[in-house]
């Protein structure tokens, strides 16, 4: 229960956040933040509590963001309509993805790699296609209106992404507390001793995969909604999955709130970088592949493991 | 049905490329065999070579065939430094953990690259490098037929390196047990450091016979690292004559693609061969050995 409180506690702090810093620089930092954290939330279900580490959910971002750019544009639904689409859209793209490779049983490594040519599979489709805008991409035209899920101030996205991190926290604190994630647990440890006790490791995954890939879709929707401009490179390029499983790989994999503290930590690293040497092309990328060899190497259990751990050694030393 | 004056060159172009390929493949399918980690910087490797056979070519002028005792070395110091140093360090602990180790390094150098040297690409223009040769059904680039040719003697070499010499039985040994060859003596950090250094040392080579007939940028190796996987997958890890099958067969698929659906929906078939192979045939065509070791 007491993560529970945690979880209320966190979202009520951030809550008035763009209210009391009146600035949109800021804001729009907080909100990138919280939008990464997101989708290293959504990695961290399937990666981190559940140990298949997915290389390509860039596949299941790009469907959110296409699903909701081409029903918007092409049919004219709503918007909001089209982010609930938009989940289902990822949630179909997990299940279909997750059956062909753990009917297969592809672990570890392969499965990476088999997540990773799923991408490039859908990014060389959205760059052919007619109906994806092919590689001009597509424009959302801006129409202002909360209705319309286009805010006039960033306030309103903020929200948006804070509900989104809710519901986020919620599915990781539903799977520290319930049966499934019990299995999912029990499968990451050792699959074939899980299998022995009784999981269905396969239906565990493949429900696993399916609300990651749903929620990485409605992450997305909402970059669609955000820029209001997506591209094949931008949806199912390989940053994005980059980016997915970095985030909870630096704040502490399979952990509640690791994937809002890696965020948060490679936002900060993010700007003192461009403050220190000014903007320049793949920079960022340069310091997220070191930190992403600097954190194997060195701090395997991530940000969050390392509080955990110092935590533990200073009741150690009390005690 | 398309002509076959334009189905015969496609199909010899296909080869040339394959070929290469290969050649990348080979290096990534040693690794793999023998140390039993997926090198995902392999691409971006290649990139750093197609770079320094160009910088040795622009700046100091010496020709990419003559580069190779440069570049081989180089390249081969540099993997056995990185296995040593890095990849080493991290174990062989979870697998996964290699992969994004080594996806770590790809990005570091594929965007240092970008940083240092723009998003440029550069090609160099030797005396050759228009040369062609008409072999009756079609004409081919001197620079093609070359990395081509290559391309087979430096597997040949590899070949004998693996079969003939004490290194090669070391290396054989430890793929196939490591805890007992540790036990007969065989020093395992450095053979697995040798391993990793030979398998770099044939990007040195590939970028040698590449850069003619090719160009870098600092991307080019996310293009080839998902294209060497696909070979080593279908080829069978760990196998060399896999490797050099695959290669063929990849190249033949890209250039046919690209002649029946146009240059990108082409490179469709690559990724649904890789895919269609992990799952239905994880051990590929020449692999006997289970995927998930045992």
């Amino acid at each position: 229960m007491r993560s529970a409180f945690a979880i209320a506690l966190v979202l009520a702090v951030l809550l008035p956040l763009p209210w009391l810093v009146h600035s949109d620089f800021w804001t729009n930092l907080v909100i990138m933040a919280l939008y990464y954290g997101f989708l290293g939330q959504a990695w961290n279900l399937l990666g981190g509590y559940g140990g298949q580490f997915s290389f390509g959910h860039a596949a299941f971002f790009g469907t959110g963001a296409y699903a909701s750019a081409v029903l918007q544009v092409s049919l004219g639904l709503n918007p909001w309509l089209c982010l609930a689409l938009a989940a289902a859209a990822g949630a179909l793209t997990g299940a279909l993805i997750g059956a062909l490779s753990f009917r297969y049983g592809l672990r570890g490594s392969y499965f990476a790699l088999v997540t990773l040519a799923f991408a490039e599979v859908f990014r060389i489709l959205a760059d052919s296609l007619g109906f994806t805008g092919a590689g001009v991409g597509i424009l959302i035209p801006l129409k202002e209106s909360a209705a319309n899920f286009q805010f006039a101030s960033k306030a309103g996205f903020y929200l948006v992404i804070l509900a989104l991190n809710a519901l986020g926290l919620a599915c990781a604190w539903w799977i520290e507390n319930s049966r499934f994630g019990a299995r999912l647990l029990a499968l990451r440890e050792n699959e074939d001793a899980a299998r022995a006790l009784g999981v269905d490791v396969f239906r565990t995954k493949l429900a696993a995969i399916t609300l990651s890939g749903a929620l990485t879709a409605l992450g997305g929707s909402f970059y669609a909604q955000y820029f209001l401009y997506i591209d094949p490179a931008i949806a199912y390029g390989p940053g994005v999955s980059v980016e997915a499983l970095l985030v909870p790989i630096v704040g502490g994999l399979g952990t509640l709130f690791g994937p809002l503290l890696g965020a948060a930590a490679l936002q900060l690293l993010n700007q003192l970088a461009s403050a220190a040497m000014g903007e320049a092309p793949g920079l960022n990328l340069v310091l997220y592949g070191a930190v992403l060899v600097l954190m194997i190497m060195f701090m395997p259990q991530g940000l969050f493991g390392l509080a955990r751990l110092s935590s533990r050694r200073l009741a150690g030393r009390a005690g | 049905m398309v002509e076959l004056d334009i189905l015969l060159p496609a199909l010899l172009n296909g080869i040339m490329t394959g070929a290469v390929y290969a050649l990348v493949a080979l290096g990534l399918t040693l690794i793999y065999g023998v140390l039993h980690i997926i090198n995902f910087a392999h691409g971006s490797l290649l990139m750093l070579a197609l770079y320094g056979v160009y910088f040795l070519y622009t700046l100091l002028g010496i020709d990419p065939y003559l580069a190779f005792p440069i570049a081989v070395p180089a390249f081969f110091a540099l993997g056995y430094g990185l296995q040593r140093s890095v990849i080493g360090y991290c174990g062989r602990g979870k697998d996964e953990n290699i992969l994004l180790v080594t996806l770590g390094l790809s990005l570091v150098i594929e965007n240092l690259a970008l940083y240092f040297w723009s998003a440029d690409t550069r090609t160099i223009s030797t005396s050759y490098s228009f040369a062609t040769v008409d072999l009756g059904v079609a004409v081919i680039a001197v620079p093609r037929l070359v990395a081509f040719a290559g391309a087979l003697v430096v597997a040949g070499f590899l070949w004998l390196l693996i079969h003939r010499t004490d290194l090669g039985k070391a290396i054989r040994a430890l793929a196939k047990e490591r805890q007992g060859a540790q036990l007969v003596g065989i020093n395992v950090e450095h053979v697995f450091a040798m391993s990793f250094g030979i398998g770099i040392a044939s990007l040195g080579a590939a970028a040698c016979l590449l850069l003619p007939s090719y160009y870098a940028n600092p991307g080019i190796g996310r293009s080839f690292v998902l294209i060497a996987f696909t070979i080593v997958v279908l080829g069978g890890m760990g196998s060399f004559a896999g490797a050099l099958v695959g290669g063929l067969i990849i190249g033949v698929t890209e250039s046919l693609g690209g002649l029946f659906l146009g240059e990108s929906l082409g490179q469709l078939g690559i990724f649904l061969i890789f895919i269609a192979i992990l799952l239905f045939r994880p051990t590929g065509l020449f692999g006997a050995r289970p995927l998930s070791r045992p």
